[in-house]
């Protein structure tokens, strides 16, 4: 991924922040980002096209934040291991609930239940 | 509140070395992950269900919506500003970016309560219909935590307006700084998932 | 040490009672709250007791007249609330609360005023739903309310349901968030994670099932609120809502929450069988990673319990292979718990006797849980009493059975005195045999047709001698909780005294005063050993036997030099500021309830001055 700032070092200790300088350019790169996107809303692509692309512009700008003002790439490793396993859980669960819909042609009214235990 | 509650004994020394308030708060943002994502998920179970109701595409405003998702965006750089201005030691200013952070979270809010009010005029209530429902209780909830955010972050300028933000001064303004950015990254995908995502409809 | 004490005080003055019902209220040591959690979960296994009395003495005979058909809807409903969310879950957290700080060396919970915060909402949340049978009537939709049972009902027991549970869930994600912190930050030095006895670990694995389930179920609940309170479709199928949602909500909460019923009872248990075995737990890796695996997995099988809905042959296929394979873990743990015993020289105490119960019952139930795994053999049983019949070989006779050994185990520890061996023991045999009368011939009642759910059943049926022996059983088992209570009570005057170490335990929880001082150890413990007690009190010859040695072994003994003056340990302060948030949870839940803005406003007030009370006092002020 791009560093918007090369020149500032802040690797070393996790109570060392960036610049303020640094949260401007970041800040500054999530307002193209979110210009771009909304400027993509509005061409005629193709939906594949528009998905992907608007998918992907929200996972860099959710990336940012979480790794520069949540300081995610600069602090200890537990705290992004409990974020990720909530987001991992989170994606695999429901992306299974969802699939099951789709594949099950969703929309119309369940059949009448009775199970459980 | 758990990030006022510190205990005797660890603030010197834990077994991982991280912060236990810390520790909590993103134990506590790892479950709102599956808050928010059951709700995501209802919402895209049910955006092509509107019955006689309005559809996603024609009741959303985009240009409206853009500019309140970037107000919300510039919110985390305010904040974040704040605890820069926190680390300096410096309260005063550290005070002018949270205010100003609270500031544009209620602009945030303000948009969706006018928002809300729209909808509404136009023919979509909650019980409109089930895309309508899955609408309103993901976007309100949402909204309720920016709220408590902006409760959070006007408690902190009081508490440092009556001096009693030390000891612990960085900390406080970092937990709530987490709580707030999360919040925020919640609304980069509701909007991008929600709002500008095209339905069927 | 005590950072947090500076000049701040908070806006009142703080309760200082040490002693007296105030102390009590007010409280923020993990002990107390133990011990309260443990009171208030037995009060609601009464209640609960009394209600499955109820269920089966209208079973007893075909026909029952004991309750009408709205009356034992509720009661079974209840029932199942009541035992899985007011008794098993949190007698879980009273053993969690006492003992994880003592066995891993610490003086508290990592959040001690959050930890009271969570008791006082199961309180509350527990005595809200009860509120219900005074109200209009309880929740009568069965506990996993499915939709849209639950969204048609016109009495307001659903709207309770949606709004207790909803409570509760709050109290066990502030106890999950809590002990999470607490065994990864505060182990004693040289506590590492290999080193924490099975019941911490189970804890841990618990409390992340906690973490990750209590979101997805609130969700779950607030949209039932919705539908019920607001009018919103979620789950309303004439405007195109999918009750089918509710189910993949429910059961994403509800399996998890099986483990996280299960999994301190099989924490206590391997906690029970070395010491009464005199021998390390046996693979005590295999027996930690089983049970994370356990919890992982636990993700991957919720549409086990969806199998007659239909969801099309590819995820039933799935979710009937992932379920088999959460067998597997689950296998291992009873192989540990096997070898544990293998070759020991073994105490037959009354603990031992629920462990080795708590083995073989959970065993029966385990095996006919695969036996539903098989989607058709699924069919046959769903709605069944064999269905009954499995959940209670796994929640009464896995997790009650091994609360019941944890609590004979610790209860010197907590009191000081043992309760008796002999009661313990009618009340083991007397328990054992009733819960096999009461829940073995529901297995063929199951099989035989009986639906579960039903208030009564006709005479020709062929179901009406199982049915009666299973009456008799429960009143047996009925009767075994009296001995237990009685012996509760005797024990108080008449109990056996019990020094530091009644057992001859392995854990640190052995190696402190029975009951411990409120800063639970002199001088925290520096841990170089497993089981690092044990190894205090034991050498090792030349063959690898233990040998006892009296003046320290080869564990942690010499560390005692280097005592610390105990003049200085700081403990968290009392505060009321916990039960007076707490108590702003279910006044919401009335606002929501009779939409009444008045109601809210009060409720919302009560909660926000008791966070602000909260927030702006410290945890600890000078002396």
């Amino acid at each position: 991924m791009t560093e918007p700032v090369q020149h500032v070092e802040y690797h070393d200790h996790h109570t060392e922040h960036p610049t303020p300088r640094a949260y401007v350019w970041v800040a500054i790169l999530l307002a193209l980002v979110t210009a771009i996107e909304v400027a993509i809303y509005y061409f005629n692509l193709p939906d594949w096209a528009l998905i992907a692309g608007l998918l992907i512009f929200a996972l860099i700008k959710f990336l940012f934040v979480a790794r520069w003002f949540m300081h995610l790439k600069f602090d200890e490793r537990v705290f992004r291991m409990l974020f990720l396993t909530g987001i991992i859980t989170a994606l695999f669960v429901f992306s299974i609930v969802l699939s099951i819909f789709f594949l099950a042609g969703d929309g119309g009214p369940a059949p009448l239940v009775n199970g459980g235990g | 509140m758990a990030t006022q509650d510190i205990v005797l004994d660890t603030q010197e020394h834990t077994s991982t070395g991280v912060d236990n308030v810390k520790l909590a708060m993103w134990a506590f943002l790892g479950s709102e992950c599956l808050f928010f994502a059951s709700l995501i998920s209802t919402y895209l179970l049910y955006r092509n269900d509107v019955l006689s109701g309005p559809t996603p595409s024609e009741i959303y405003d985009i240009p409206f919506t853009s500019v309140s998702s970037f107000v919300l965006l510039m919110s985390s750089l305010t904040m974040v500003l704040a605890l820069g201005a926190i680390h300096r030691k410096d309260e005063r200013q550290m005070r002018v970016w949270l205010l100003a952070t609270a500031v544009l979270g209620m602009v945030f809010i303000g948009g969706q309560i006018y928002e809300f009010t729209t909808f509404v005029e136009e023919g979509m209530k909650l019980d409109t219909s089930t895309f309508s429902s899955a609408f309103f209780v993901l976007t309100g909830f949402h909204g309720a935590h920016v709220t408590v955010g902006i409760l959070l972050l006007l408690t902190l300028v009081m508490m440092s307006l009556f001096g009693r933000l030390s000891p612990g001064a960085e900390r406080k303004v970092e937990m709530i700084g987490l709580y707030w950015h999360f919040v925020d990254i919640v609304w980069v995908v509701i909007f991008t998932v929600v709002y500008l995502i095209p339905t069927n409809g | 040490m005590a950072t947090a004490a500076h000049a701040q005080k908070g806006l009142f003055s703080r309760p200082r009672a040490k002693t007296g019902w105030f102390s009590w209220v007010t409280t923020v040591d993990h002990k107390k709250i133990g011990i309260m959690y443990m009171f208030t979960a037995l009060f609601f296994f009464i209640v609960g007791g009394v209600e499955a009395l109820l269920i089966r003495a209208q079973l007893a005979q075909p026909n029952g007249q004991v309750l009408s058909a709205d009356a034992y809807n509720q009661v079974f409903t209840m029932h199942g609330l009541t035992m899985i969310f007011l008794v098993v879950m949190p007698l879980g957290s009273a053993l969690m609360n006492y003992f994880v700080p003592l066995m891993i060396g610490a003086r508290d919970v990592a959040f001690p005023r959050i930890n009271a915060f969570s008791y006082w909402v199961y309180l509350f949340g527990g005595l809200f739903l009860y509120t219900s049978f005074a109200l209009g009537g309880a929740p009568d939709g069965g506990w996993f309310g499915y939709a849209p049972l639950s969204t048609l009902q016109t009495s307001d027991g659903m709207t309770f349901y949606a709004l207790g549970l909803q409570i509760l869930g709050i109290a066990s994600l502030g106890g999950a968030i809590n002990f999470i912190v607490t065994i990864l930050n505060m182990r004693a030095p040289g506590m590492t994670l290999m080193r924490m006895p099975v019941f911490v670990w189970m804890t841990l694995v618990t409390s992340f099932l906690l973490l990750f389930a209590m979101p997805v179920i609130a969700v779950a609940l607030f949209q039932l609120m919705f539908d019920r309170v607001w009018g919103a479709n979620f789950f309303d199928a004439t405007v195109g809502g999918d009750p089918v949602l509710w189910q993949h909500l429910f059961w994403l909460f509800g399996h998890p929450e099986v483990y996280i019923m299960i999994l301190p009872a099989m924490g206590i248990v391997s906690d029970i069988l070395p010491t009464f075995s005199g021998k390390p737990i046996f693979g005590y890796a295999a027996i930690v990673f089983a049970g994370i695996a356990i919890g992982f997995m636990g993700w991957g099988v919720w549409a086990h319990h969806m199998f007659s809905v239909g969801l099309g042959p590819v995820a039933n296929s799935a979710f009937a292979l992932s379920t088999m394979f959460i067998a597997v873990p689950t296998g291992v743990k009873i192989f540990n718990w096997l070898g544990t015993m293998w070759g020991g020289s073994i105490r037959f105490k009354t603990p031992l006797l629920f462990a080795v119960g708590f083995v073989t019952m959970f065993v029966i139930g385990g095996l006919s849980g695969v036996s539903h795994a098989i989607v058709p053999h699924d069919g046959q049983q769903t709605d069944t009493y064999y269905i009954v019949a499995h959940f209670h070989y796994v929640l009464f006779g896995g997790a009650v059975f091994g609360l019941f050994g944890g609590m004979y185990y610790w209860w010197p520890k907590m009191f000081g005195r043992h309760l008796g061996e002999g009661l313990g023991k009618v009340h083991f045999w007397l328990m054992l045999i009733g819960f096999n009368l009461a829940f073995g011939p529901m297995h063929i009642l199951g099989l035989q047709g009986m639906p579960r759910r039903q208030d009564t059943y006709p005479d020709n049926m062929g179901w009406n001698f199982w049915n009666l022996i299973s009456t008799v059983g429960a009143f047996l088992i009925a009767v075994s909780i009296l001995v237990f209570f009685w012996n509760v009570v005797r024990s108080r005057t008449k109990g056996e005294e019990a020094g530091a170490d009644p057992w001859d335990g392995r854990t640190l929880e052995w190696a402190t005063a029975s009951p411990p001082p409120e800063h639970n150890f002199d001088v925290i413990p520096h841990v170089t050993h497993r089981d690092d007690f044990w190894h205090t009190k034991y050498a090792t010859d030349e063959e690898g036997e233990p040998v006892k040695v009296f003046a320290g072994g080869s564990g942690s003994d010499e560390n005692i030099d280097q005592v610390h003056h105990t003049g200085h340990i700081h403990m968290p302060d009392p505060s009321f500021w916990p039960v007076v948030a707490a108590f702003g949870l279910p006044v919401l839940a009335f606002g929501v309830l009779y939409i009444s803005t008045p109601t809210l406003v009060v409720g919302g007030l009560i909660l926000l001055v008791g966070l602000f009370g909260w927030g702006l006092e410290p945890s600890a002020e000078e002396h």
